[in-house]
Formats: structure tokens, C-alpha cells, sequence
């Protein structure tokens, strides 16, 4: 199976990479999947707590060439949006921009699950709402 | 040195250009069908396919009238299970395998449990071997056949042929071995083991695609099998069809050739393999080796990476081809079903490689893959939230996952 040039490009170049201090109140965490399903993601994000803009995001993945894309990607879309507007990113626009096949959709979908479990973390971390099931603690 | 590097000769092997030298007239002047017996023509084909029985049959310490062609070992396969398992219908109807065989044979098993036959598949040990005494508390008064590798595909690893044989004998009950992996590689003796079919593919030692063969054991017991083809009668009524005397002729040479070298080749392939595996065990920590190292054919190595994905490593060393039993790589998202038989977890078995050193490899190609692996290995887990996790003292098996 041939890779899209764009999962070989955030692979090889992959984008935010790194870690935010989860104990930080301007964090969100978020960590989806586990090592037995092959693909673990962990997706931070840095918000502003006036504007509510996402400042900063940085991400780990364990996983496939698609899985590590399909994150790195999540990271570059999230900077710069408010928390709401990152709550509209959904799996299908991670899929039509990397290209990806129909057997690498779940990256996708573990991607929106990580931007959704890093921002009901954030929201849960300033007593917005409450977090959201699929946010993982280690 | 050329890219891509092949690194992948349990999967298939290069063609040796003397195997190719050998089938050539075959294809032109020498066209003859082997089983024209008035002619020429004839003669020389069949003499060509004569020679090669002979060549097969001294490799496995068989008789050339032993040998029956095939289109490959999945039909080798099929044909000696299938055969026996209708040919001895009244003698019982119960099989042995084991949990590790190729789909070639598992899936020949599961076709027939649906007719009503009763299959065991035994499970492995830790180090892939199989337990002698649970293969001895399998056997009933039904059991008719016992069909076991020689050598696993993914890990290498060599059963206890001989002491399997030897029980099957005792008991009377018949023993198939998929030698695939094994002939050509290893020293195999059908009388030594007590083998009464065995099958091989030409592909797998460095001859052509498209033909295979099983040994049929003619005495001691006179093994008798049910064709699952029928036409013309050829290979002793066992498997019609016009045989394919060019592939026939390569199967000959090339079984002559691992005859001949096979103990430079096995020195030569072993020095490979343990230069490939104290490299990467040198340079990476939390490495794991998947079977047992002592019981395993001379060019394997089946290794996990932990923390990093299979798939994304095979990505980032595309210049080399190698295999992973990552789900990531299967049609089915399932990991290896080997390595998991094994009792290797699913996270592990995601993160292995399977290398598969042959003939053609030189040290300059391990060296490359050695270095390669190393760096994307480092590069990767840098990306890998589980290595942090590791890193920082976290009991992965404690964390609560979400699985999807």
C-alpha cells in the first residue's frame, strides 16, 4: 500500500512534537487508544484563558504512518482556533486531507477522539464541564 | 550496494541465476511434455524431470519414486491432508496441528472440521516449541494424521521433528510436516525423522514460483493418499496434470545447490544474523527476541521493538523490506496470530520485525540495516508517548486504556 505524500511528509517531518506539563490549569491533555489496538495518542493543547484560544498544541503518537500523521495534523489545525471552533474539526477532514484509505479511517477518528479528549480535560481543569470519558489517567 | 535492500526471504526468494541457467532450455528447444512416451521429445523431458526427483529425494533422504510435483506447497499441503484424511476415513477422523501452522494448513483443517473431522490445535510453548507430552495426551484411537512444521514462517523456529516423528510412530499414526522453510536450510531426513509426507516449494530456496512437491512414503508404511485433482493419472494417480518441467527442472537444481552448500551457507547466514542482532541489541534497549534463539533456522530474526509501532518502522526504513507482525500490515487489524500463540502480548507483537537473511545478502547490506533500524527506532520512540511513559516510571500494563 502506497502512502499519501502528505502522510510521508508529516512522517517524515512530523509537526508539534513534544509535551506540555499536564499540571499546568492552561493545559488540556488528552490520551486515546491502547498499545494492544497498536495506536496511542497523546495531544496537548496551551490555552489562553481570556480569549480561549489554543496557543500552543504538541503531540506523542504511538502508531501506524497514518496515525502519526493524522495527530501531527491535529496539532497545526488547532493553533490559533478557540476552543469551540476545535471542537468543529471532525475525523472526515483529517481523511480528505491526508488522503487516507479506508483502512487507516480509525486514525482518524482516534485523532478527533484526542482534540476532544485534550479539550474536555482543559474544560474540566477550569470547571467548564465535566471530562469526558474518553480522556485516559495514567 | 543496491537499494532497496531484500531482507525478506522467508516471504520468497531470489531466483539463483545458476537455477535459471538450468531451466532455460526448457522453455525453448527442450518443450516436450513428460508424459509423451513415444517420442524424443518426451524422453528428454522426462528424463530432465527424473533427474530432478533424484536431486529432490537426495536432500530429504527420500527415493525419486517418492517425490510427487505440485503447483507449491499450499497444494502440497492440501493434497496430504485432504488425501489421507479420505483415504483413511475408516481408520478415524480425528487430525493434530498446532496453533502456529501457515494458513495453508490451518485453513485446509478448518474446512475439514466443518465435514465432521475432529482437529486438535495443540498450543506452543513460550519459545514456540511444541510440548511433546500435551502432543502425546492429544492422540486418540481416532487420530489418523499429525501435521506440524518443520520450521515457522515468522519465527524461525525448529520443532522437535525427530522426537514427533518417533511418537507418531509408536502410536501408528501418520506424520506430515510442512518443510517449507526448513528444506534447503536445514539438514532434513525423512528416515532419520520418521516423516511419512512432507512438503516443499521451490520458491522458498532460491528456485522458481509455481511448483512444489511432497514426499509420499512408499515403505514402512506404504502411504497411500485420495487426489484431489483428477485427469490423467500422472505422479502415480496422485496428482494429475502436464508436468511443468521447466519449474520441475529449477526445484531439481535448486535442491542440488543447498545440498551442496548448505554448511558454507548456514556458517555464512549465522554470522549475518548474529551481526544484525548484536548491533541492534547493542545500540537499543528494550528489544525482545520472539522464539526460541537456540531452535531457529540461520537466517531469522524476529524482533520486538517495544514502544514503537511496526508499521511506522517498516515506513521509515522503506529501503529495506523486511515484514512486521503488526495488525497495522494485515488486511484483518489483527497482530500476528504466531507471535500470539507464543503468549506474546498484543502490544509487543505490534512492534515486531521479521528479518529473513538469504543467500544474496552481504555484510554491507545488514550494516546499512542495522544503522537504519537503530535510528528510526530512536526517532520514533522520541515520537512515542508510551516510551515517555516508560521513561518516566509508569506500569504501562496499570494504565487505564480506552480501547477502540
Amino acid at each position: 500500500m502506497a502512502y499519501s505524500s502528505k502522510v510521508v511528509d508529516h512522517y517524515e517531518n512530523p509537526r508539534n512534537v513534544g509535551s506540555l506539563d499536564k499540571n499546568d490549569p492552561s493545559v488540556g491533555t488528552g490520551m486515546v487508544g491502547a498499545p494492544e489496538c497498536g495506536d496511542v495518542m497523546k495531544l496537548q493543547i496551551r490555552v489562553n484563558p481570556e480569549t480561549q484560544v489554543i496557543e500552543d498544541a504538541k503531540f506523542k503518537t504511538f502508531g501506524c504512518g497514518s496515525a502519526i500523521a493524522s495527530s501531527s495534523l491535529a496539532t497545526e489545525w488547532l493553533k490559533g482556533k478557540t476552543v469551540d471552533q476545535a471542537l468543529d474539526i471532525k475525523n472526515t477532514d483529517i481523511v480528505n486531507e491526508l488522503a487516507l484509505p479506508p483502512v487507516k479511517i480509525h486514525c482518524s477518528v482516534l485523532a478527533e477522539d484526542a482534540i476532544k479528549a485534550a479539550i474536555g480535560d482543559y474544560k474540566k481543569k477550569t470547571g467548564a464541564e465535566e471530562a469526558t470519558p474518553s480522556s485516559v489517567t495514567a | 550496494m543496491k537499494l532497496p535492500i531484500y531482507l525478506d526471504n522467508h516471504a520468497t526468494t531470489p531466483l539463483d541465476p545458476r537455477v535459471l541457467d538450468a531451466m532455460l532450455p526448457y522453455f525453448k528447444e527442450s518443450f516436450g511434455n513428460a508424459a509423451s512416451r513415444n517420442h524424443a521429445f518426451g524422453w528428454v523431458a522426462e528424463e530432465a524431470v527424473e533427474k530432478s526427483r533424484k536431486q529432490i529425494a537426495d536432500l530429504i533422504g527420500a527415493s525419486p519414486k517418492e517425490i510427487i510435483f505440485t503447483s507449491g506447497a499450499t497444494e502440497s499441503n492440501n493434497l496430504a491432508i485432504k488425501g489421507v484424511v479420505e483415504m483413511y476415513a475408516e481408520r478415524g477422523n480425528h487430525i493434530i496441528t498446532a496453533a502456529t501452522e501457515h494458513k495453508a494448513v490451518l485453513d485446509t483443517c478448518k474446512r475439514l472440521e466443518k465435514e465432521g473431522v475432529r482437529i486438535t490445535y495443540l498450543p506452543l510453548k513460550g519459545d514456540g516449541l511444541v510440548d511433546l507430552d500435551m502432543l502425546r495426551e492429544a492422540i486418540t484411537d481416532q487420530t489418523i494424521l499429525v501435521s506440524l512444521m518443520y520450521a515457522n514462517n515468522e519465527t524461525g523456529v525448529i520443532q522437535p521433528i525427530a522426537e514427533i516423528g518417533k511418537i507418531c510412530k509408536e502410536k501408528g499414526i501418520l506424520f506430515h510436516t510442512d518443510a517449507v522453510q526448513a528444506v534447503g536450510k536445514i539438514p532434513v531426513n525423512v528416515i532419520q525423522d520418521n516423516i511419512d509426507l512432507l512438503s516443499l516449494s521451490g520458491h522458498k530456496i532460491y528456485g522458481p514460483k509455481g511448483i512444489g512437491a511432497l514426499y509420499v512414503r512408499r515403505r514402512n508404511p506404504r502411504v497411500q493418499l485420495t487426489a484431489q485433482i483428477d485427469g490423467g493419472g500422472h505422479e502415480r494417480g496422485m496428482r494429475s496434470g502436464t508436468l511443468n518441467v521447466p519449474g520441475i527442472v529449477g526445484l531439481g537444481e535448486a535442491c542440488a545447490i543447498a545440498k551442496a552448500e548448505m554448511e558454507e551457507e548456514t556458517a555464512r547466514l549465522l554470522a549475518l544474523r548474529e551481526r544484525l542482532k548484536s548491533k541492534l541489541e547493542g545500540a537499543l534497549e528494550e528489544t525482545y527476541i520472539n522464539g526460541s534463539m537456540e531452535h531457529r533456522l540461520p537466517g531469522n530474526l524476529n524482533m520486538s521493538f517495544a514502544y514503537v509501532e511496526g508499521e511506522s518502522l517498516l515506513m521509515g526504513i522503506n529501503d529495506v523490506a523486511v515484514s512486521s507482525g503488526s495488525a497495522c500490515t494485515s488486511a484483518t487489524l489483527e497482530p500476528s496470530y504466531v507471535l500470539k500463540a507464543l503468549g506474546l502480548g498484543d502490544d509487543l507483537a505490534h512492534t515486531s520485525i521479521r528479518f529473513g537473511i538469504g543467500r544474496f545478502n552481504t555484510q554491507e547490506e545488514i550494516d546499512y540495516t542495522a544503522d537504519k533500524v537503530i535510528s528510526v527506532v530512536n526517532k520514533l520512540r522520541e515520537l512515542s508517548p508510551l516510551w515517555e511513559m516508560f521513561k518516566d516510571g509508569v506500569d504501562l500494563s496499570k494504565v487505564q486504556w480506552t480501547a477502540h
